[in-house]
C-alpha cells in the first residue's frame, strides 16, 4: 500500500509466496484444511464436522480425558465455587487454591519437589529456556525441536547450538567443543511431534550429564502414555532421576489446556518472579486448573488404558504398513502415527478424502515438518475401540485408493 | 596455498554435497537466496561445516553469515578460538 508518494513496501510483501501457494490449492477445489470447525464433539474420539459424522484421529487426546466424569465435575464445581477467571497474573492476584492443587498434582505424578504451572505448554518452554539460560550459556538442542523450544531460545540470549536430529554422536562431539566452564542446557524431547518417534534419551541424558549440562525435556507427547508410571520417555528409559526439567503441557493427555515444568532443583522456586512469560500473563481459570489436576491424579492409574492405547498403536500402525503406506517410524514408538505423503498436493488431496470418508487427521507441511515432509499426522487415543481401529483402516484404504497414493 | 585458501577448497567440497542444482559458487554466493537453500538445508550444512572444522557455529553466529565468503572468514576466526 502506498500513500502520499512513499514507496515504503506493504509489510505483507513477506507472505506473498505462501498466499500463493495456499490460494494455489484452494483454487483446486480442496476444503482449506486449517478452517475446519468441529461443529458438534460427542466424545473424544466422534465430532461432527461439516454435518457428518468424523472419527477423531488427529486430537493429541491421548487418554481420552476431556469427558471424564471425575475431570467434568472438578471443573463444575470450581467454576461454581470460583468463577470463570482470575483475571491476573500468579505472583497477583492469580493463585488461587486450585493453581495449589494442581502444582501438587503434578509433583505427586512426577515424584519431584517442585512444579509451576504456566498457562500453555508453549509458555512453558518460552519462559523456562529464555529465564535459565542467560547471556554467555549455551543452549544445545534438536534440530527438530517444537516451534516452543525455538522460540524461547529467541527470547533469551544465550548462545544456541542446534545437533542433528536424535543423533547421539552429534551431540556429544558439539558439547565437546563447548566451553568447559560455560554454563550449558541440553533441549530434548520424549516423543517429536511431527514423526511421533522417541529420542535416546538414556545415552544423551547420559553425555549431558557427563558434559556438566543441565538436560530439560519436554514430554508433551508422552504424559500419560509413556513409561511404567505414565511420566513419559524418560521414566521408560530409566533416566527421569538425571533430568533436570521436564516441560509438559495439560493440553494432550491430560484432556484441557496449561503447560508447567517440574524439577528437583532447589532453588527452582525463584523462577516464579523472574520468569517473563508466567510473571506477565494471566493465570488459568479456575475450572481448568481444577480439571488438569483431578486429570493428572487419574492418569497415575491408567495402566490399562496405556495397555490399550499401545494395542491401537500397534495395530493402526502395522495395518497402514500392510497398506502400503509410508510410515514416518518404522515401528509403533508412541500414540501418533505419521503416514508420510509424496508431496502437498497428494497429501492435502489424501487429507480431504479423508475427510469425506467422515475421518479427521493433521495435515502437517513444510516449514513445520522435518525434511520439507508432507505428513498425514494421526494420533491415537485410548478411547478408540478396536472396531474404530479397524473402521479408520478401511477409510485409508478407500482414500489411498481414491487418491492414488498406495 | 594459505590457510585460507585451504578453507575457502573444503568449503567448497561441502557445498557441492548441498548444491544440488549445481548453481556457480564464488566468495559473493548468498546460501538462502543464491544457492536457494532452506532453513533445514543450511542447518544440515552449518553441522557439516562444524563436522569438518571441529567447531562450533551457534545459530545466533549463523544468522550473521549470509555468503560464502563470510563463512570462510568466520570458520577461520572460530577455528583461531578453539
Amino acid at each position: 500500500m502506498k500513500s502520499g508518494g512513499c514507496t515504503a513496501p506493504d509489510l505483507f510483501d513477506k507472505f506473498q509466496p505462501l498466499i500463493d501457494q495456499r490460494e494455489a490449492l484452494l483454487s483446486t477445489g480442496l476444503t482449506d484444511p486449517f478452517n475446519l470447525v468441529m461443529e458438534r464433539v460427542e466424545s473424544p474420539t466422534v465430532a461432527i464436522c461439516n454435518g457428518k459424522r468424523t472419527i477423531l484421529l488427529g486430537t493429541y487426546n491421548y487418554m481420552g480425558q476431556t469427558f471424564d466424569p471425575q475431570v467434568l465435575a472438578a471443573g463444575h464445581k470450581a467454576l461454581d465455587e470460583y468463577g470463570a477467571g482470575t483475571t491476573g497474573s500468579r505472583v497477583l492476584n492469580g493463585t488461587y487454591q486450585g493453581h495449589r492443587e494442581c502444582e501438587e498434582a503434578l509433583k505427586r505424578f512426577y515424584g519431584m519437589d517442585h512444579a509451576m504451572v504456566f498457562s500453555t505448554g508453549y509458555q512453558a518452554n518460552l519462559g523456562i529456556i529464555s529465564t535459565i539460560a542467560g547471556k554467555d550459556d549455551y543452549v544445545i538442542l534438536d534440530i527438530d525441536s517444537h516451534a516452543s523450544i525455538y522460540d524461547g531460545c529467541a527470547l533469551g540470549n544465550a548462545q544456541i547450538v542446534a545437533f542433528r536430529h536424535n543423533d547421539v554422536e552429534a551431540l556429544e562431539k558439539r558439547l565437546k567443543r563447548l566451553p568447559a566452564d560455560a554454563g550449558k542446557l541440553v533441549v530434548l524431547e520424549g516423543v517429536y511431534s511431527m514423526l511421533g518417534d522417541t529420542a535416546p534419551l538414556k545415552e544423551m541424558v547420559a553425555i549431558s550429564k557427563a558434559a556438566g549440562a543441565m538436560v530439560l525435556v519436554d514430554e508433551a507427547h508422552s504424559m500419560g502414555f509413556i513409561g511404567p508410571n505414565g511420566r513419559g520417555v524418560a521414566e521408560d528409559q530409566g533416566v527421569l532421576d538425571d533430568v533436570d526439567f521436564v516441560i509438559g503441557t495439560f493440553s494432550k493427555s491430560v484432556g484441557t489446556v496449561g503447560g508447567f515444568c517440574v524439577s528437583n532443583h532447589p532453588k527452582f522456586e525463584i523462577l516464579r518472579l523472574v520468569c517473563r512469560p508466567y510473571v506477565f500473563t494471566a493465570s488459568l481459570p479456575p475450572s481448568v486448573v481444577a480439571t488438569a489436576a483431578t486429570s493428572i491424579d487419574l492418569l497415575r492409574g491408567a495402566a490399562d488404558k496405556r495397555a490399550h492405547l499401545w494395542a491401537n498403536s500397534r495395530r493402526l500402525h502395522g495395518g497402514l504398513k500392510e497398506l502400503g503406506f509410508t510410515l514416518g517410524t518404522e515401528t509403533p514408538q508412541s500414540a501418533i502415527i505419521a503416514v508420510i505423503m509424496p508431496d502437498l498436493e497428494r497429501g492435502a488431496a489424501m487429507w480431504e478424502a479423508l475427510l469425506h470418508e467422515g475421518l479427521y487427521v493433521n495435515l502437517a507441511r513444510p516449514p513445520a515438518t522435518p525434511a520439507g515432509m508432507t505428513l498425514l499426522r494421526c494420533s491415537l487415543c485410548a478411547l478408540h475401540s478396536e472396531e474404530q481401529v479397524g473402521e479408520i483402516l478401511g477409510m485409508f484404504e478407500a482414500a489411498g485408493n481414491r487418491v492414488g497414493v498406495i | 596455498m594459505t590457510d585460507r585458501d585451504e578453507r575457502k577448497t573444503r568449503i567448497h567440497r561441502l557445498i557441492g554435497d548441498f548444491n544440488k542444482k549445481g548453481i556457480e559458487v564464488g566468495e559473493d554466493t548468498r546460501f538462502a537466496q543464491d544457492l536457494e537453500w532452506d532453513s533445514l538445508t543450511v542447518m544440515d550444512f552449518v553441522a557439516a561445516v562444524e563436522d569438518e572444522f571441529d567447531i562450533i557455529i551457534t545459530m545466533n553466529r549463523a544468522a550473521e553469515i549470509e555468503t560464502v565468503g563470510t563463512l570462510i572468514d568466520a570458520v577461520g576466526e572460530l577455528e583461531g578460538q578453539a
